[in-house]
């Protein structure tokens, strides 16, 4: 099964994915798959990049069963994959960490990268002062308020942040001016897309720096249960922590696996996330693939009160997965992942991004409906401190 | 024979270089991008490129965005923008091309948007997100709408990209002078000699060479390097401020317009 979720020579899955880009970003793509493919099969680059995940990142990173949680909401027991327990809390760094490296070996001196949570641009920015190379960072106006703190800590580790004040002012505006800046200073500038998504390779290469989040996971249970999960559950935005848990357990046939989407306010134009309720097939920011658009083709507004999941279109092979029927998708609203997020505090003492705290949500209405003797496992892929704010203006305490 | 092919005949005939320029559709109005097409046209350009208003204009700069932005707060759509192009047809047989994203030309299907494109008048589609390795799937749809496919050639494409991009290309092809987005540049990159050579080695098809083009001596500069020069940006932003009132008048814009065609035609 995993052999059918490889991309073809031209960055396909189906008709999902491709490299819909202007033709100045050609040639920087080539020569980024190039360089991608060669250092794949390069072990001093791989040893080198499990090396900095392990002492630099923190991995492995826990599995942890969340008993009270698990007992709390009945039927399966609940396993969390500890990605907030990652250095600069989340799964972003995976990424972040090996695309730096592979941006030092083609030479370039410079890294630029969108936010929308914040989260990929705190692990770019720490990756890149680790590393030495000059960083700047796209963020909408409207997420820099909605998550000031991972402001101040890109700045703290040297990034320069710029708002960006077009449009809706979130993640789509801010992947739109960093392709601007891309497309501007080609030749000395590495692009560190932060998700699944875009033009071809980024969905593959970002999905293969990911992945060690479901070989580590699948390690784990094995070791602690002796058996398989019977469903994985991870929050989708783009999609990249999910498709990072999701792709080592592809070929085992009796594991489930459901992606959610933001549900925001419901299923209403401009006021959801869920691609797969309210999109149909498009282009948009250099791939093809599920994309809320109105009847004229126009990007539709979105919402989510988590900014990670705040996005118009899905990366191509969560497109495909479902097509193939392999993943479920469904979504959890605004409040289904603030009562999750509290939940999640309160009975384990663990804090939730708000973006993982969908995945929660997700969870909270499947374990009643499995039996006792059923494992579901959640990517946990923040940690929620970024939040703490915003939550606070929801929900008194 | 498309209007391209015949202007840039008569051109090469007349031994005279193009004058393209862009124009978002519907900034501020539809009315007003038909009656600014023809003043165009009075004005001495050979070609006009209609831009089609997208949500999210990656390749461009801050005046096309926001002449975008605009169009779209005023409701515009393609239907409204071929009825525009209907418009002008009455009055004008000047050669128009559409300036697009992908995503709003595949959105009621390529094939049937193409041939509405056509039926209305226009006579090219520049895609700007449709690379050749993408455009092999969408030329039976170009073919069969007879409209040219106005292809991209920027400074980061080399040899043997160029060799693949001009053989889907019909009527010119569109070289960027520098790696960037759209809008004024305070001068001609070198990147713009460079370019035109590498594609003219690969096509015998007209060059137009664009990107950050807005003085009359810059565009009699890249009249030297290519058949025709497109001005995009420093129009619009001229027009937007005119109508803004916040500096000069539609008349100057008319008259600047002249100066610059004269630039390029060498008068």
């Amino acid at each position: 099964m995993s052999q059918r979720l490889n991309a073809d020579r031209r960055g396909y899955y189906g008709p999902y994915g491709g490299r819909f880009v202007p033709e100045t970003l050609m040639a920087p793509l080539e020569e980024l798959t190039r360089a991608w493919r060669a250092a794949r099969c390069d072990t001093a680059f791989q040893q080198e990049f499990h090396r900095y995940l392990r002492d630099l990142v923190g991995r492995p990173t826990p599995l942890y069963f969340a008993e009270r949680l698990s007992r709390e909401i009945g039927g399966a027991r609940v396993y969390l994959k500890r990605e907030d327990l990652c250095h600069t809390g989340a799964h972003k760094i995976n990424n972040s960490l090996g695309q730096i490296l592979l941006a030092r070996r083609m030479g370039k001196k410079r890294v630029i990268a969108e936010t929308g949570a914040g989260q990929h641009g705190v692990a770019t920015a720490a990756m890149a002062a680790a590393f030495d190379m000059e960083c700047v960072v796209y963020m909408g106006q409207v997420d820099m308020k909605r998550q000031a703190l991972n402001v101040y800590r890109m700045r703290e580790f040297g990034a320069k942040v710029v708002p960006v004040t077009a449009g809706q002012q979130t993640l789509k505006e801010a992947i739109n001016e960093a392709m601007r800046d891309w497309v501007t200073n080609v030749r000395h500038t590495h692009y560190i897309l932060g998700t699944a998504y875009g033009a071809h390779p980024y969905p593959v290469m970002v999905r293969n720096f990911q992945r060690i989040i479901g070989d580590e996971a699948r390690r784990q249970i094995l070791e602690k249960e002796e058996r398989l999960p019977d469903l994985l559950i991870a929050c989708v935005g783009g999609g990249s922590n999910a498709i990072g848990l999701f792709y080592p357990f592809l070929s085992d046939p009796a594991v489930r696996m459901l992606g959610v989407e933001a549900g925001g306010e419901g299923i209403l134009p401009g006021k959801h996330a869920a691609r797969f309720q309210g999109g149909s097939l498009g282009v948009l920011q250099g791939t093809r693939s599920y994309v809320l658009q109105d009847p004229y083709g126009q990007i539709e507004l979105t919402h989510s009160v988590s900014a990670g999941l705040d996005y118009a279109a899905v990366g191509p092979e969560h497109a495909w997965l479902r097509d193939q029927g392999r993943v479920e998708y469904t979504f959890a609203t605004d409040d289904q992942a603030l009562d999750a997020f509290l939940r999640l505090a309160r009975l384990e003492g663990i804090i939730p991004a708000l973006e993982s705290a969908h995945a929660i949500a997700a969870a909270i209405q499947r374990a009643p409906t499995l039996e006792k003797d059923k494992i579901i496992l959640i990517n946990l892929s923040g940690r929620g401190d970024k939040d703490v704010a915003q939550v606070a203006e929801k929900v008194t305490l | 024979m498309s209007r391209i092919r015949e202007i840039f005949q008569q051109l090469r005939r007349a031994d005279r270089k193009g004058f393209i320029v862009y124009l978002t559709a519907g900034d501020p109005s539809l009315p007003a991008t038909v009656e600014r097409v023809l003043a165009l046209v009075d004005a001495g350009v050979d070609v006009v490129e209609l831009g089609m208003p997208f949500s999210d204009p990656l390749a461009d700069g801050r005046v096309n965005q926001a002449a975008a932005e605009r169009a779209l707060a005023a409701g515009v759509t393609l239907a409204g923008v071929l009825d525009a192009v209907r418009a002008i047809r009455r009055q004008s047989p000047v050669p128009l091309v559409l300036y697009s994203y992908l995503n709003p030309l595949l959105a009621r299907g390529l094939e049937n948007t193409l041939m509405r494109v056509a039926e209305a008048g226009f006579d090219g589609v520049l895609p700007l997100d449709l690379p050749p390795e993408e455009a092999e799937v969408f030329q039976p749809a170009f073919q069969k709408s007879g409209l040219d496919h106005i292809c991209l050639v920027a400074p980061t494409s080399d040899d043997q990209r160029v060799e693949r991009i001009v053989r889907y290309a019909s009527g010119f092809v569109y070289c960027i002078s520098r790696a960037g987005v759209t809008g004024a540049q305070e001068q001609i990159a070198d990147d713009a000699a460079a370019v035109t050579a590498r594609t003219r080695r690969h096509t015998a098809l007209p060059l137009a060479i664009g990107f950050g083009i807005s003085t009359p001596d810059q565009a009699h500069m890249a009249a030297t390097l290519a058949d025709a020069v497109v001005v995009g940006s420093a129009l619009v932003q001229r027009w937007h401020e005119a109508d803004t009132k916040k500096d000069g008048t539609a008349e100057q814009v008319r008259s600047w317009v002249k100066e610059m065609a004269e630039a390029v035609h060498g008068r």
